[in-house]
């Protein structure tokens, strides 16, 4: 077990490396430190001054140990228009899309196991065949169309939930306010969270739908049968746990995807969230932002397919940590 | 020998393939039936789309400001000559959605080439070399599918943009594009080839084939690929509905192709501001258009599964 | 009364195109206590007689006509619940390939304990006392520990026989094993044949051992079904069928067994191999690989005859017979 905690932490800091590497890379080439800091006026002298007071003429390691230190502080530059410390601006915004994710991923965990296993039970029942068929046409319509549907029904014709921004939160601790807490907070990420969900679940109800077929079709399954066991625990315990466990990897995969709809559903949601942000980032090339936003989100998905695989190893008990290690 | 003049004897390729499983099972399903027919019309109108569309969506004299979001003919204000419109800018819709399809749909099939390409010969290469090499493809593949294709596409445009400039970026958006999906994608097809390499390579055809100084590139492309041409024909179908929501979804966000030149994507996008004002029409025909042709595309990626049903890796 | 009666029963598969026909008018009886095999080759329909037991045939294959008769009810005309009663606990089954019959993320305790609640009011722990009876009876060496162990952490001969005491945990009248040995190591397949031989005698319980290994069924049985092709063409005391039996294919298989043949000499092989399920032959179906066949058993499906405690389905053993009475 330790051994494999020690591998996978290894292979997340690689990782991470990776993408210090391409933050760095990016800051080193995108945009000019002096503009920001001192405007055209001053003279290339006490320009090129300034560059070595700034450290800008060092050689590259030098600078990238520099960046790499700061970052390790949690100092990955202030924001060219925020004018406040990246991170803070990120940490800012980051309760607002795990809040949009967490309402997500509870819609997709909600539907997609009973649906999923119903569609398994009976696949040939009309519900059945209803669902499969909705579940193909929501995996073809892009999250941005969904959402901008769903304005375009519940916002613009029926003027039932509001179509932009988080509405009422309520502050919970440091930067967190949430949406969980006040009605309008839940008419307001009501239509995101559904948006964010619409492409995730039918791939969810699909994957545990076909994987729930194949083991019902396992010899253990027939054991289970002819040992007069009754069709629901069956179901539940000898065929769903079976299915969860391939489920649970793609899960950690999709975890990433889902991070990368946020930027679309937030856009079209103007939630005020980090996808957003990211994107306002871009358009006002505002390199420390971007490249905090850069290192933040990889620090999610390490994090998150980290405890994936550690989760998946604690499940499934055919894999032995030590082995999976190898 | 003769079999020209004795076409009983001798079935023609046309009509064994018509015979063949495949055929039948394909006849017998409505579903990817009509979704073929479809598929194949909305190809060919984009395929000729500079014969089939009234004005050039891509000639900005084509079309005046004065003669903007006019509704559909078939609405009241529309006019005969657009039939489904014009966008902010006075552009024929009917028109941008041909060229604009045809933008996508070149998209789609250009990048699923790359990462056919790239992830069939990592496949093989790291099925058939094994030890180290598989190893540190096959954990690059793992790294590269925990962050999703959308998200490196995402970050590698929008830095693009902000170091080149919109101007630059736009001129090779399309080639940028297909690069960033193409690439991004390649470990699905990586692994389906490996495993199979990996199935083959205990057979003893290919041991034979080795026995008898076939070289390695040989038998991998000659004995070893086509017992993966199934698994591929399925991730495919499936890759190029994907590559075409990618396109779109990165056009939709300023990432992709340019106003100027328009996918589904950007019409959608440049269509989204004006809903609230009831120009309905600007985003929601290309995004109809959109979830028709990625739907039939699904639908024929479902149908194959079902009829050829190979062992797709999963995980 | 018999406990199992099994009468013409038939069994279909539904395929794509057509429906095949698994097994064709099948009968036989089974007394309380009594051991019997059932002798084939792969594919002869052995294993379905074993499922259609237990009404478990999984799909597309399904019961066609006929009925099976347990302790005078029939199961082919049982409901679910009714079905759900039976299995596991007055039938038990013993399947194939014990690395892939116990499920692989539930505990041995979990999988033993669930048997016995399906079936009676029990408490978790009285459960688990009986199971660790139960492992104790087949020889499992700190039972206790057992239970809370996964299936991957024990051997393939260990977890077969926690399959057998799972097959004993509630006293079933009858235990249908399909090929128990099969995948097991040649060292332990002795073993466990003995084990479950030894337990079915000290608690009195029916035994079908479905196999194709005549040395097994020699030991292990009293009578035998010979199936070929999804018909049974040679039924009786095991001891006269190993001796001598009467029906070209089932003297095939007995010349063909080692023992048979003299150190040094090939084996004697029956030419050709059985026809799949989706092309017998009209007529009696072992006709092509018969060297007795005539026109008759190219044309029609032999009927039984009872020669003294043997019933044979083949022609020629009929007209040699008939001759034989006519001349006494």
């Amino acid at each position: 077990m330790f051994a494999y905690l020690v591998k996978r932490l290894f292979q997340a800091a690689a990782v991470m490396f990776v993408i210090s590497l391409i933050s760095f890379a990016i800051q080193d080439n995108l945009g000019d430190p002096l503009r920001e800091l001192v405007g055209q006026s001053v003279s290339e002298e006490t320009r090129d001054e300034l560059r070595d007071e700034l450290g800008l003429n060092d050689p590259f390691l030098v600078q990238y140990g520099r960046f790499l230190g700061n970052a390790v502080r949690g100092d990955l530059g202030t924001s060219y228009f925020f004018k406040e410390p990246a991170l803070t601006v990120i940490l800012k915004k980051l309760p607002a899309t795990l809040e949009l994710v967490a309402g997500a991923t509870i819609i997709i965990i909600g539907l997609s196991i009973p649906l999923g296993v119903y569609t398994a039970i009976k696949p040939n029942s009309i519900m059945s065949r209803l669902i499969m068929g909705i579940s193909i046409v929501g995996i073809s319509v892009p999250v941005f169309l969904t959402a901008i549907g769903m304005i375009f029904l519940f916002s613009v014709e029926l003027r039932w939930l509001p179509s932009f921004g988080r509405g009422d939160t309520v502050d919970v601790i440091g930067y967190w306010s949430t949406n969980f807490l006040t009605l309008d907070g839940w008419q307001h990420i009501l239509l995101p969270s559904v948006a964010l969900a619409s492409i995730m679940l039918p791939l969810f109800i699909r994957l545990i739908r076909s994987e729930m077929m194949e083991t019902l079709q396992s010899e253990y399954v027939r054991y289970a049968y002819a040992k007069g066991i009754a069709p629901r625990r069956i179901w539940f315990v000898h065929a769903l746990k079976n299915t969860l466990l391939p489920v649970i990897t793609v899960g950690g995969v999709q975890i990433g995807t889902m991070v990368a709809y946020t930027i679309l559903t937030e856009t079209v949601f103007q939630w005020p969230g980090m996808g957003f942000m990211f994107l306002e980032a871009v358009n006002r090339v505002d390199t420390p932002l971007i490249v905090a936003y850069l290192i933040v989100v990889g620090f999610i998905f390490v994090v998150t397919n980290t405890i994936v695989d550690l989760i998946y190893g604690l499940v499934n008990p055919t894999v032995k940590l030590s082995r999976m290690g190898a | 020998m003769n079999s020209l003049s004795d076409p009983h004897m001798e079935p023609s390729r046309l009509s064994k393939a018509w015979n063949s499983n495949m055929a039948y099972s394909f006849r017998k399903n409505p579903v990817a039936v009509v979704s073929l027919i479809i598929f194949a019309v909305i190809f060919f109108m984009t395929l000729f789309a500079p014969l089939i569309a009234p004005f050039d969506p891509y000639d900005p004299r084509s079309f005046d400001i004065m003669l903007s979001e006019i509704p559909p003919a078939w609405s009241d204000g529309g006019e005969a000559q657009f039939i489904f419109g014009t966008d902010d800018q006075g552009r024929d819709l009917w028109s941008a959605i041909l060229y604009g399809t045809r933008i996508s749909i070149f998209i789609g099939l250009a990048a699923v080439a790359l990462q056919a390409v790239l992830g069939i010969t990592m496949g093989l290469i790291a099925g058939y070399v094994g030890g180290r090499v598989d190893s540190i493809l096959m954990r690059v593949a793992d790294i590269q599918l925990s962050f999703s294709t959308l998200m490196v596409a995402i970050i590698f445009l929008a830095i693009t943009q902000a170091v080149f400039g919109s101007e630059t970026f736009n001129q090779y958006a399309i080639y940028m594009l297909v690069a960033v999906i193409g690439i991004a994608e390649w470990p699905q097809y990586a692994r389906t080839v490996r495993a199979t390499v990996l199935a083959e390579k205990k057979k003893e055809y290919v041991d034979a084939a080795r026995v008898m100084g076939f070289g390695p590139l040989r038998i991998m492309v000659r004995h070893i690929l086509p017992n993966s041409v199934s698994p591929i024909f399925v991730i495919s179908t499936v890759q190029v509905a994907n590559a075409i929501i990618s396109e779109a979804s990165l056009s939709f966000l300023g990432l992709g192709m340019p106003v100027s030149q328009p996918s589904l994507g950007s019409l959608i996008s440049s269509g989204f501001d004006y809903i609230f004002s009831g120009s309905w029409w600007i985003t929601t025909i290309p995004g109809v258009v959109l979830v028709v042709l990625v739907l039939v595309i699904n639908l024929l990626g479902d149908w194959l599964r079902d009829v050829l049903n190979p062992k797709l890796y999963k995980g | 009364m018999s406990l199992l009666s099994v009468r013409d029963l038939v069994v279909k598969f539904a395929m794509r195109n057509n429906t095949v026909t698994a097994l064709n008018k099948i009968s036989f009886d089974l007394a309380r206590g009594e051991r019997i095999g059932i002798v084939g080759e792969s594919g002869a329909g052995k294993s379905i007689t074993g499922f259609s037991i237990l009404n478990l045939l999984s799909k597309p294959g399904y019961i066609d006509s006929g009925s099976i008769t347990f302790d005078g009810e029939d199961i082919t005309q049982m409901t679910d619940p009714q079905l759900r009663d039976i299995r596991g606990n007055r039938i038990a089954m013993i399947f194939q390939d014990p690395m892939v019959t116990l499920n692989p993320v539930l505990t041995i305790g979990q999988q033993m304990v669930e048997t016995l609640q399906a079936h009676r009011r029990l408490s978790k722990s009285d459960a688990e006392q009986i199971a660790i009876a139960k492992l104790r009876e087949v020889y499992i060496p700190a039972p206790e520990e057992r239970l809370a162990q996964y299936p991957h952490e024990l051997s393939g001969g260990m977890r077969q026989r926690i399959i057998i005491a799972i097959a004993l945990l509630l006293d079933p009248q009858l235990i249908i094993a399909d090929e128990p040995t099969t995948a097991l190591d040649v060292t332990i397949q002795a073993d466990i044949m003995e084990l479950l031989l030894e337990l079915c005698q000290s608690n009195k319980v029916s035994l079908i051992l479905i196999t194709h290994d005549l040395g097994v069924v020699s030991q292990m049985t009293e009578r035998t079904l010979v199936v070929y092709a999804g018909r049974i063409i040679e039924a009786g005391p095991t001891r006269e069928i190993i001796n001598d039996p009467q029906h070209p294919y089932s003297q095939g298989l007995i010349n063909a067994l080692p023992q048979q043949t003299p150190r040094g000499e090939k084996l004697k092989q029956i030419p050709g191999a059985m026809p799949a399920l989706s092309a017998v032959p009209d007529g009696c179906a072992f006709n092509p690989r018969c060297s007795f066949a005539t026109d008759t058993c190219r044309k029609t499906v032999p009927e039984v005859t009872r020669i003294d405690h043997l019933e044979v389905a083949c022609h020629e053993v009929r007209r040699h017979h008939e001759t034989e009475e006519v001349a006494e």
